[in-house]
């Protein structure tokens, strides 16, 4: 079942996007603390961001112009691969440090690995983004990697 | 307050239960800044990309997974990592309820696992996860 991923699929592997800047604000946290249903005081006045918030930080915002029919922007680090069909993978955090208004945050995210794998019901390739967080000054704040499953 | 010395392997996590509505859904994906009409835009949702109903974002579902953990330890501890998978799709009228089981306690490092998970009102575990948090020890 050689194959499937091509020399120009494979070459995607270590791609990033370029790093994205976010300054986190009280009020962008109290926003998602209530539509979350958060009940810790912390979150709510936001002295202090969920760890959610944080992951979802990192998200595009781009001219209404580029954003499709659906609603999204295009997406960016999607190699040509010859399954099309998205199923859902898994999410993993690791948490560094806790993140409060004001913080400047570095996120950087990359294509870190392209594999296939035999499933029950035929082939599967396994998409998998890093997405690194840090303090302008360099402090960890959290790794995330993010698996997509095409069949 | 959860009291490390106290805690067992198999106790069970506080649940709750979360029912979305239209508003909710809106100021969630307004917060996170996410256009996706299936998350707001019911005729084109069940039209064009034939779903039965509004859908329930997979991230918030994420979301209400780490408060399993995060309403559950307060103050007593700090999340060290978490992750999860979003199996089965939700939709708009759905009651869904979080919970979660201890795994794994280290009483060296504070360490203790958790198994959380969202239910749908079928029972069905349609998003699974797991989560370390740390104890001061």
């Amino acid at each position: 079942m050689a194959g499937l991923l091509s020399e120009d699929a494979l070459a995607w592997i270590g791609r990033s996007d370029p790093p994205l800047s976010v300054e986190v604000s009280r009020r962008d946290i109290v926003k998602y603390s209530i539509s979350t249903e958060q009940v810790l005081e912390k979150y709510l006045t936001g002295d202090e961001a969920p760890p959610m918030f944080v992951a979802g930080l990192s998200r595009e915002v781009v001219p209404l112009d580029d954003l499709g029919p659906d609603g999204l922007a295009q997406a960016s680090l999607v190699p040509d691969l010859p399954l099309k069909r998205v199923m859902a993978g898994g999410v993993e955090f690791d948490f560094h440090r806790t993140v409060h208004p004001g913080d400047v945050l570095v996120f950087e995210r990359s294509l870190s690995s392209l594999t296939e794998k035999q499933g029950r019901t035929g082939p599967l390739i396994f998409v998998t983004y890093t997405i690194n967080c840090r303090t302008e000054a360099g402090e960890p704040v959290l790794e995330q990697k993010q698996t997509r499953i095409l069949r | 307050m959860v009291d490390f010395s106290t805690l067992k392997v198999g106790d069970a996590l506080p649940e709750r239960s979360y029912t979305a509505t239209n508003v909710s859904l809106f100021c969630y994906n307004a917060a996170i800044w996410n256009p996706h009409r299936i998350h707001y835009d019911e005729r084109y949702t069940t039209d064009v990309e034939k779903h039965p109903g509004v859908v329930i974002d997979g991230p918030l579902q994420g979301d209400w997974l780490s408060q399993a953990v995060t309403n559950w330890i307060g103050d007593a501890g700090t999340l060290v990592s978490f992750g999860y998978s979003n199996r089965k799709a939700s939709y708009l009228g759905e009651t869904l309820t979080s919970g979660g089981t201890i795994t794994s306690i280290d009483p060296a490092t504070g360490e203790v696992g958790v198994d959380i998970h969202i239910r749908n009102e079928q029972d069905e575990v349609t998003s699974p996860g797991s989560a370390v948090v740390r104890f001061p020890v």
